[in-house]
């Protein structure tokens, strides 16, 4: 398999909070949702793949190619981060050709498709942008460099569902480019989650696992017994719990629990919950 | 075509493709040497994982469906009628396993069944 991304033994510490050792390989053509509680390392990890920070130890590449040796790799990076780098009293007309100094790969006339695709209007001022209008400019520049792989962070949290689904639809299409990528950080997946390829998450700092979404749904069940019915089930096959006063709510490991008890599929968030609260 | 996808159902996703286009070429809906469609079209219209469609292909290809040309697509397989056969077989036997397991509830015997089988079949 060949990977968009290769983060080998990366480490970065701060005063009250340390990232790492994480080791994640990011698949090429594939979308991947890097989940986590906020504060568990998500943008520390982007910023570093970016060559943003400097991190104490490890070794990241990008297309095989270490970024901050390479910086014309940023060409065939598109980032859409939490709030936008550009000066407020900017038009968006300006933005183009303020982009195009950065950008060797620049397409104005694509930018200009996107504006109009978006309904944002050329003339309008940046700092007079909504927040879901600055998502969707970000999101205009970073495919309309010839980006190869789409990072973005935290991006749709907090948009409405609508500009969201819309934003999916973008990504669906930037996929369909089978040598395309998106990484994608967030503290709540929803709307992603079903055309998520793959899913990191990380907790306290380190990655608990990285493993195809589809695998995942299998892999767990989701089940309510009673405290008394808890007991029959191999604790091995408790992977969290939530105790309630009139009984249990269980992940469990299906291959380890019998095949006639009745459980259901637990979504991604689910998964993240019991892991991260119910830890038995 | 018609592919729905059904969030309630037990079934994993990937299944439900694979069985929903196997009929279509069991049926004849879809016609030996047409194009089914890119992976990532599908994943992206029905808004599933890449990964999701691939595994549904990749089962129909090894089943001997489908047969997939690199850089070119997935088709429909040259019809293969004895693949076409056995398939059928194995849901008229999974159809009797169910009669027979629902008989055993009843308290019915095989010879009970095998009446039943020539009452209904004489009335064709």
């Amino acid at each position: 398999m060949e990977y968009a991304i290769e983060v080998h033994q990366l480490i970065k510490r701060y005063e009250d909070f340390t990232l790492g050792p994480i080791d994640l390989k990011v698949p090429k053509g594939y979308l991947i949702g890097y989940i986590g509680e906020n504060g568990s390392g998500k943008s520390t990890t982007l910023k570093a793949i970016l060559g943003l920070i400097q991190p104490d130890s490890g070794k990241i590449t990008v297309f095989g190619n270490q970024v901050k040796d390479n910086p014309q790799l940023l060409n065939k990076i598109g980032v859409v981060f939490d709030n936008l780098f550009l000066p407020g009293e900017m038009k968006l007309k300006e933005v183009g050709k303020y982009c195009s100094l950065s950008f060797t790969t620049w397409q104005s006339k694509q930018f200009e498709e996107y504006l109009h695709q978006f309904k944002l209007s050329p003339n309008k001022k940046v700092k007079d942008l909504s927040r879901g209008m600055k998502m969707k400019l970000s999101l205009s520049i970073a495919l309309s460099h010839q980006a190869e792989l789409l990072i973005l962070d935290e991006a749709t949290s907090g948009l409405d569902p609508v500009v969201r689904d819309e934003i999916l639809d973008i990504l669906l299409e930037f996929l369909q480019n089978e040598s395309h990528t998106v990484l994608i950080s967030s503290h709540i997946l929803s709307d992603l989650e079903k055309t998520a390829d793959y899913i990191a998450f990380l907790h306290k700092g380190k990655l608990l696992f990285m493993e195809q979404k589809d695998q995942l749904i299998e892999e767990y069940g989701l089940c309510s017994v009673s405290n008394e019915a808890m007991k029959t089930i191999d604790p091995e096959a408790i992977v969290g719990k939530r105790s309630h006063a009139f009984g249990q709510e269980l992940l469990v490991k299906r291959s380890l629990v019998p095949e006639s008890m009745e459980l259901s599929k637990p979504s991604i968030e689910d998964i993240m919950i019991f892991i991260i609260k119910g830890e038995v | 075509m018609n592919i729905q996808i059904s969030n309630l159902s037990s079934e994993p996703i990937y299944l439900q493709i694979k069985n929903q286009l196997k009929a279509a070429i069991i049926t004849g809906e879809m016609k030996e040497d047409e194009q089914l469609p890119s992976i990532r079209y599908l994943a992206k219209e029905l808004r599933i994982s890449v990964i999701t469609t691939k595994r549904a292909y990749d089962e129909l290809e090894a089943e001997g469906f489908i047969t997939s040309v690199q850089g070119k697509g997935s088709f429909v397989s040259r019809q293969n009628e004895e693949l076409i056969r056995e398939e059928q077989l194995k849901q008229i036997e999974e159809a009797l396993m169910e009669a027979i397991e629902k008989g055993k509830l009843i308290g019915l015997t095989i010879e009970d069944l095998q009446k039943n089988l020539e009452v209904l079949g004489g009335h064709d």
